[in-house]
């Protein structure tokens, strides 16, 4: 009779996602999954999918999921969590969804210090559409509409959301992580955790954003996308927690 | 003794695992899955201590870690 160490958790269907060979959201797809089952709140969890790549993601979670339009899941979620208090809301958003078009829902929910949680998916292209320029993609990296890399003159600085939020009174768990490495897999599983936590608590607005790798849209190999991770992408946007209220 | 079953229908063969794997017991599979991909598979079962790294890095979730 064998045990079992480690499997798919419950609250993911059986359904086989449809994300690129290497990406991101299947592992943070798997850390929310597990983080559901951990804390026991599965029968309670109601998630806000993206336009994006994870436009799908209600086919993958148990849970019952909304769709919104583009960047308005925070005001989505803050809809569902006014008029179902005892919900857990997450809102699930990419880069182009969150720091683009729904700058302005993330930011006021964030000053309302919406008792939700935020998932941002950070891989600084827009994965879905083809490989566009994101607001996060960094300088000098190729994007369709930016061939000859992103130049500051033309179109400015990447955005850092996290230190941008951590100037708002009402956020209360802000932190940054990475899915490159097994040791930030887990690091990333306990940010996620604590958010969650948060919510349960009723401390206020949590989010965490992911860097994430985007092999496709990158052009590169499995690997190669994981060393731009690590070379590019974590010096642009440290990792750490940026904001941690709820443990006052 | 821990070994790992790799789900045929959702690994993308990606490799994370086999690049990740510490005493580097995984390797492509020969034969081709029904999705067109060449899955990961664990080659030197013995070898496997069970760390769970090749679970905790796959994002299809396609790995069922077991200890007898």
């Amino acid at each position: 009779m064998s045990t079992i160490l480690a499997k798919k958790p419950s609250t993911l269907t059986d359904l086989p996602m449809h994300y690129c060979p290497g990406c991101g959201h299947g592992i943070v797809h798997r850390l929310l999954a597990e983080t559901f089952e951990e804390l026991n709140i599965a029968d309670r969890v109601i998630g806000v999918a993206p336009v994006g790549c994870a436009v799908f993601a209600d086919d993958y979670f148990t849970c019952d999921t909304v769709q919104g339009a583009h960047g308005r899941g925070p005001a989505i979620a803050t809809g569902v969590k006014r008029s179902k208090p005892g919900a857990i809301v997450f809102s699930y958003q990419g880069d182009g969804d969150l720091a683009s078009i729904g700058m302005a829902e993330i930011v006021h929910a964030a000053v309302r210090s919406e008792n939700i949680t935020v998932i941002f998916i950070n891989n600084a292209i827009y994965g879905m559409t083809g490989g566009q320029m994101a607001p996060t993609t960094l300088v000098g990296q190729v994007a369709t509409t930016a061939p000859k890399g992103r130049d500051p003159k033309m179109q400015g600085w990447p955005i850092n959301m996290c230190e941008m939020l951590s100037q708002i009174t009402g956020s209360k768990y802000l932190a940054r992580v990475a899915v490159d490495t097994p040791q930030n897999v887990l690091k990333a599983k306990a940010c996620i955790k604590k958010a969650f936590e948060n919510q349960v608590n009723n401390v206020g607005f949590s989010m965490v954003e992911v860097i994430s790798q985007c092999p496709t849209n990158w052009h590169a190999s499995v690997e190669q996308a994981l060393e731009f991770v690590r070379t590019k992408m974590i010096p642009q946007y440290p990792l750490g927690v940026f904001k941690d209220e709820g443990a006052k | 003794m821990p070994k790992i079953e790799v789900d045929t229908n959702r690994c993308k063969a990606c490799y994370l695992c086999v690049n990740v794997c510490p005493k580097k017991c995984l390797a492509p599979s020969k034969t081709i899955s029904k999705k067109g991909y060449f899955p990961a598979q664990q080659i030197r079962p013995e070898d496997c201590i069970g760390c769970k790294m090749c679970y905790v890095m796959c994002p299809d979730v396609a790995i069922t870690v077991l200890k007898d």
